[in-house]
């Protein structure tokens, strides 16, 4: 098959950011995730866990909690605003005060008529949910001490709220406080220091659930308001709880990392009353459980160690399948490096910063397996950073290295870069045109002559380039009428097509020589997690979220014949097994028949000249193949070339001079930047 | 006794309702004991570590292709070798995962068999009765094979027998109901055909051993009859189709329950020359059912052990070093067994040992004080060879009650001769004993009578190894008390048990004994010449010292002066110097040669400490600093010498030598402490520990330079960026 020459770049410091809320949509089966940063992402948990859209953060935003009301989120945070987001342009909607301080938590009515949030100053606001906005409606009556936690009774009638020390429950109705169930503190902890009533749950049997900062779960029964049962959990504090839809079950999340699940049985077998029993404790996380969900089958849970865990409940699953298998989610489904494959530049995004690297160069040859000797060290050229306190949503750096454009929710800013000699010099574009104010994806077309970017309702504007003069030339809109947001952009090597992707997985393929739209892909039901168009036969190569490879002949507007066998023979097992959707695709210029892809775990040249290995096939068989010698390999060879020497991965590219560059993010360093976890004691320390 | 072991399950049969067959073709060792490799009736070959029950490998052919030969494992090219379809070998290593994309040669006839003994080429036996080194017929697979059965004549079973380099192929046919055993040599492919006794009844199964120029052919029949037949290994030069008739013996006959029909799946695997391990037979005392495993002993036909096997018996039984292999019912069982010699069957002389194990020390009997007085005799006890060497020597048979009668009376060298022809027969299973009661003998003849003193009887006695001090507890008081120092030494050397009393009691004898009362005495050479090494390295010191003043190691030298010699003073051995240019390092030997041999050996006695002290404490002050001394002298010769260690078998290690000092410290401190002699001496050795501890502060001290090397190195592959080369297949 070949050898390569590999960049292999670990420079990129990409910090995820902690995981905040979590919010469960039963309708349409979506995660909402609040970041630390601000920022909101929207999986889709029927859809292998794939992240459809991210809402950039902002500065000092804050998100405390979020809460679903239909297809609507809603958000509130410690700036004391409530906030809707418009899911489909990925800014907010409208932002409201509510005028209490901050706001520590939000919950709709379970008819979704109205949202209630706990403020700061004591204080339980009720708001109406309207077409378009929100209105004020009432206070309830107004105790001392924050409101931590909120939760509605099924029927609507009843609040409770966990606070300082104590829940309250009030009626909505009057407004009035019924119960004050106090939550004595944790055994030995000073008298100044209150409890902290994280998370509080209200079962339609008049029960609620609390979890507190001693680390306790309490069972109340609010009719009588006396305490039923008290289980110690952790020696820290139980930070969020979570009830299953059908009332048997519910989840705590501690700051030790563990979710702890609970199951309403009945002690005796056969006996009619039940309690709720400690059953499960699972541990994915090093740090803080900030937020769990019980949804039908798994258990999601988010925290401060970034990354998103989905754990299958096995009792719920009857077969071995990809549902029953633990999830994580640590690196965004999306691209934050760009390359600009003819002039050596890599393009890191953070969310308020960019980082413009030149590759090093190397010398001499080597044989495969070792490392070349560097004749001149990478270099950082630039390092942008962006006004205003929004986080950069995309970015992009031309193939020729010549433009730099990144653009925030609000705002997009193009920038033209002169080299001379080793000087770099910036100029940022003044005059942009008007419709470019922000945009979700930005792409440049091959030769450096045109901006692509993918503004609100699925439209995208093509601008010429040239240093004195930007134009704006023309605008696409799909046929379809889909205002979801588009997540991919590519264009063709020789600058006739235009692809796009939008969140309702319909790709759209346009005419760049006459301007119009050129045709639709069949819409396939899973996300599109990348695509590119190849080169010499323009042929576009999608893959999705299941992980299908799909290949799409542009000019004959049908799926190709490898496309076509693709789906005849079937993947292979160990393929659709992974676990990471394939983030890039990109194309071997040495070679046509090769498409390179990658995920978080692998990179992989497909070889379309090669038959595609059989359901008995060994499927990772590189290592095989070099046990072999040269005439065998004929014989046991397949199309996919599977490549785990580096790992995990963010980008793999091919550069225009035939070499690959790999940026890796090692776990272990993202771990090691994270705040210290509460300390535990273990055996002899 | 034998015993059979609680078993476990190595694994799993897949057998259908009410089949006959276990779906286990065979069961073949895989190199070494602990690993075997099962061979399935369907398609597949397992590698199973034994002691886990866990399996290592597994291959299986592709659907329609059957495997119609055990796989065996070749351990001389570490593969496996199968063959499909009667005529494909197969072979293949551990690494190769699909069995399918592995070697294979197909070849002209059907294969019967291919059998492989532990670092022997395998042999391919053919339907055809031809027989084919591996390795020959692979390098030319399609050579035609020659026919060696009559027509319809076809192989039942068949197995390799190996003894020494030679190898013979056993298989059994079967013609109109006559059975056959036809025995190949596979080295000079000489050849012979047997008819097996008794037609009739058809064997249930088959085992070959190789025992003393035969090869014993176990058979068992479905009347519960074993019998043995013996071929021997020359094989007998026989004309073309001629068939021998071949005796048999009836080994063992198997009783059968009344009413009960004959055996139908049984089979028998011979454990050793007096044991057979039976499968699918009742068991006699637990009447009816044929779901027993049972080991019978053939020399006295006993049941040694008996074990039910649970669900269905196939009749298939292997045995490979030390356990057996049994499938039954719904799972593969290994059953660890143990084939003791039984005593009665030594005493009996019914034992026929087979070479190899005369040299070991023999095993303990249970009773030992019955087992000698009885009337066991040594004419009893001998075995055929044992005669030859004593016709060989002439001399006239002697009981052990008849030699302790001879010490009793005897002359210092009748009693010599009557020992040592005595001894000559040294592979006497119970020579512990003898040799035991013996020196008991000796030993009270010389208590008793001062002017007896067989030393050299005793040298001998002990030089048996056979002999313990609990076996005769006055022997090294009475050598202390002779001042026998060569027997002193031997003791200690040989005794593994001789109680912290006694070695104090030796300690405090030599401690005492000035150095000229030893120098007549003649110590074992190897301990006397390290004693030496270490005198000469002192010697070479000095020179050294006289040219110039090198150190070793950056260690700074303590100057301690000589210690004070001991009152008689030896002149011969150590080298007289002046105190005052005495250094620590090349302090002078404070004791005599042959008194620092003897004090070597009492530092190697093994002794528990807390035994030891109260016993220390009997010793008077000078000996304690002369021991002191001594041990510091060791130390230091040690401590210094690390680059010129003296070649010895027998040394006393560093932590001897310090545990040592700890406990003559320990029982002695308060008198050192006030001994004004002895100030030196504590001074010396806390200096030295001194050094030491700083010694080992300095490299606590460079640790961490040390672990920044070992950090500096890994980092290095943690580079932010680097350019490599790979290659994709």
């Amino acid at each position: 098959m070949g050898e390569f020459k590999v960049h292999r770049v670990r420079f990129f410091d990409y910090m995820p950011s902690g995981i905040r809320t979590i919010a469960f949509n039963r309708q349409t089966e979506r995660i909402a995730v609040a970041r630390m940063d601000g920022s909101v992402e929207i999986f889709k948990l029927s859809d292998n866990l794939f992240q459809e859209k991210v809402i950039p953060g902002k500065e000092q935003r804050g998100i405390e909690a979020l809460c679903w009301v239909g297809e609507r989120l809603f958000s509130a945070g410690l700036s004391g605003e409530i906030m809707e987001f418009d899911l489909h342009s990925l800014r907010p909607k409208f932002i409201i005060d509510a005028y209490g301080g901050p706001i520590w938590t939000i919950t709709a009515n379970p008819a979704g008529t109205h949202l209630a949030v706990g403020c700061e100053d004591g204080t339980v606001k009720l708001f109406e949910v309207l077409e378009d906005r929100i209105q004020f409606e009432r206070n309830l009556d107004r105790k001392k001490g924050r409101v931590m936690s909120l939760s509605w009774h099924p029927s609507g009638t009843r609040i409770a709220a966990g606070m300082m020390d104590m829940i309250r429950v009030f009626d909505v109705q009057t407004g009035h406080v019924l119960h004050r169930l106090l939550v004595d503190k944790a055994v030995g902890a000073p008298r100044n220091q209150e409890c902290v009533v994280w998370s509080v749950v209200f079962l339609s049997d008049n029960t609620v659930i609390s979890g507190d900062s001693s680390g306790r779960v309490k069972v109340w029964d609010t009719i009588t308001g006396t305490l039923i049962k008290n289980h110690d959990v952790t020696k820290w504090d139980v930070l969020a709880l979570s009830l299953s839809q059908d009332e048997t079950s519910f989840v705590a999340g501690t700051s030790e990392g563990t979710v702890v699940q609970f199951q309403f049985l009945s002690s005796v077998l056969g006996q009619e009353d039940k309690e709720w029993v400690r059953t499960r404790t699972f541990k994915n996380h090093t740090h803080d459980v900030r937020s769990v969900a019980e949804v039908e089958s798994a258990i999601i849970s988010g925290g401060m160690d970034t990354q998103l865990v989905v754990r299958p409940l096995l009792e719920k699953h009857e077969v071995k399948s990809q549902a029953s298998a633990l999830r994580t989610v640590q690196f965004p489904h999306r691209r934050l490096v760009s390359c600009a494959k003819k002039a050596q530049l890599l393009l890191f995004q953070y969310p308020s910063h960019l980082d413009l690297w030149r590759l090093g160069e190397s010398e001499g040859e080597a044989v495969p397996g070792h490392r070349l000797p560097v004749r001149r060290n990478p270099e950082k050229l630039l390092q942008l950073k962006t006004k205003g306190e929004e986080h950069v949503c995309c970015s992009a750096v031309s193939p020729c290295g010549g433009w730099l454009a990144y653009s925030t929710s609000s705002s997009l800013r193009l920038y033209k870069l002169h080299y001379e000699n080793n000087n770099i010099s910036i100029t940022k574009v003044s005059k942009l045109p008007k419709v470019l104010r922000s945009a979700q994806q930005l792409c440049f077309s091959a030769d450096s002559t045109h901006l692509f970017a993918a503004s609100t309702r699925s439209s995208i504007h093509m601008v010429s380039l040239s240093p004195d003069n930007c134009k704006h030339k023309h605008t696409f809109k799909p046929k379809t009428g889909s205002t979801q947001p588009i997540h991919l952009l590519t264009v063709s090597e020789d600058g006739q097509w235009l692809a796009t992707a939008n969140s309702d997985c319909e790709i759209h393929i346009y005419s760049l020589s006459s301007l119009k739209s050129h045709c639709t892909v069949p819409v396939y039901r899973s996300g599109v997690s990348a695509m590119a168009i190849h080169p010499t036969t323009n042929n576009l190569v999608m893959t999705h979220a299941d992980q299908q490879v799909f290949e799409f002949s542009i000019e004959q507007k049908q799926y190709t014949n490898w496309s076509r066998k693709v789906q005849r023979e079937g993947l292979h097992r160990k393929w659709m097994e992974r676990d990471t959707p394939i983030t890039n695709v990109t194309f071997n210029p040495r070679n046509p028949t090769h498409i390179i892809l990658h995920d978080m775990y692998m990179f992989c040249v497909i070889d379309q000249s090669l038959p595609l290995p059989d359901r008995q096939s060994q499927f990772y068989n590189q290592l095989t193949l070099k046990s072999l010698p040269e005439q065998e390999r004929q014989m046991h060879c397949h199309a996919f070339k599977v490549c785990k020497l580096f790992q995990p991965l963010l980008c793999v590219d091919m550069l225009e001079d035939d070499s690959l560059v790999v940026v890796e993010r090692s776990l272990l360093d993202i771990t090691a930047q994270l705040p210290a976890p509460v300390k535990q004691k273990k055996f002899a320390t | 006794m034998a015993a059979l072991f609680e078993g476990s399950t190595l694994c799993a049969l897949s057998v259908a309702q009410n089949s006959t067959e276990s779906g286990i073709q065979g069961i073949e060792l895989h190199g070494d004991d602990d690993h075997v490799v099962v061979t399935n009736s369907s398609r597949s070959v397992t590698v199973y570590k034994v002691s886990d029950q866990k399996p290592l490998g597994n291959w299986t052919v592709k659907q329609g292709q059957s495997i119609t030969c055990p796989a065996v494992y070749n351990s001389k090219t570490r593969e496996y070798v199968v063959v499909t379809d009667n005529k494909v070998i197969r072979i293949w290593t551990d690494d190769d995962i699909n069995i399918d994309k592995t070697f294979r040669a197909t070849v002209s006839s059907n294969v019967w068999r291919v059998h492989s003994a532990l670092d022997q080429e395998p042999v391919v036996l053919f339907h055809t009765g031809a027989v084919r080194l591996l390795d020959a017929l692979l390098a030319e697979p399609q050579q035609n094979v020659e026919v060696i059965l009559r027509e319809e004549e076809i192989i039942r079973w068949s197995t390799l027998v190996t003894s020494g380099k030679q190898q013979w192929i056993l298989y059994v046919t079967e013609l109109k109901g006559e059975h056959f055993i036809h025995v190949q040599n596979v080295g000079d492919s000489r050849r012979a055909a047997y008819r097996v006794e008794g037609a009739g009844f058809a064997p249930l199964s088959f085992s070959a051993t190789p025992r003393s120029g035969n090869l014993n052919i176990l058979s068992l029949y479905p009347d519960g009859c074993v019998y043995v037949s013996m071929v021997p290994m020359r094989l007998p030069v026989v004309a073309e189709r001629q068939v021998l008739a071949l005796p048999r013996t009836l080994l063992l006959r198997l009783p059968l329950a009344e009413g009960e029909g004959a055996l139908v799946s049984a089979s028998a695997v011979p454990l050793d020359a007096a044991h057979v391990a039976v499968v699918g037979v009742p068991h006699p005392s637990a009447g009816a059912g044929k779901d027993y495993l049972c080991i019978w002993n053939t020399n006295f036909q006993t049941l040694q052990a008996g074990k039910e096997i649970a669900g269905k018996i196939y009749g298939q039984l292997w045995c490979y070093s030390g356990k057996l292999y049994v499938p039954h019912g719904k799972a593969l069982s290994v059953i660890p067994f143990e084939c003791q010699k039984s005593s009665l069957a030594a005493a009996l002389g019914k034992l026929k040992q087979s070479g190899g194990c005369e040299s070991t020390p023999p095993f303990p009997l249970p009773l030992w004080g019955a087992a000698v007085s009885e009337e066991v005799s040594a004419s009893g006890m001998a075995t055929r060879r044992n005669k030859m060497t004593r016709k060989s020597q002439g001399a006239p048979t002697i009981s052990v009650d008849q030699l302790i009668e001879q010490i009793k009376t005897g002359s210092e060298e009748e009693v010599q001769k009557g020992v040592a022809s005595f001894l000559s027969k040294s592979d006497l299973p119970g020579l512990q004993l003898a040799v035991g009661s013996l020196a008991r003998a000796l030993v009270s003849r010389s208590l008793a009578e001062p002017s007896f003193y067989p030393h050299k009887v005793l040298v001998q006695l002990v030089h048996t190894q056979c002999l313990c001090h609990s076996g005769c507890p006055e022997l090294l008081t009475l050598a202390l008390e002779k001042k026998d120092f060569a027997l002193c030494q031997f003791c200690l050397q040989v005794f593994p048990d001789i109680p912290e009393a006694v070695t104090c009691a030796c300690l405090k004898v030599l401690l005492s004994t000035p150095d000229s009362e030893l120098e007549a005495v003649t110590l074992e050479t190897d301990s006397v010449a390290f004693v030496e090494g270490l005198s000469a390295v002192t010697a070479q010191e000095e020179k050294q010292k006289d040219g110039e003043e090198t150190q070793q190691n950056g260690f700074t030298m303590v100057t301690v002066t000589a210690p004070p010699e001991d009152g008689s003073g030896n002149t011969r051995h150590t080298h007289q110097r002046k105190p005052k240019l005495a250094m620590s390092l090349d302090i002078t030997r404070p004791v005599g040669l042959y008194r620092a041999v003897l004090l070597n050996e009492i530092l190697q006695t093994p002794y528990s400490d807390t035994f030891l002290l109260p016993h220390l404490k009997d010793l008077t002050a000078p000996q304690v600093i002369l021991f002191l001394q001594y041990l510091q002298f060791l130390y230091v010769k040690y401590y210094h010498d690390i680059n010129t260690q003296v070649p010895a078998l027998r040394s006393p290690t560093m932590s001897q030598i310090i545990d040592w000092v700890c406990l003559l410290v320990d029982a002695h401190f308060t008198i050192l402490v006030m001994a004004p002699e002895a100030k030196e001496l504590l001074a010396g050795l806390h200096s030295f520990v001194r050094a030491q501890m700083k010694l080992f502060t300095d490299l606590g001290k460079i640790e961490g330079s040390l672990q920044a090397l070992k950090k500096a190195k890994q980092s290095r592959d943690n580079s932010q960026y680097s350019i490599e080369v790979i290659e994709l297949f």
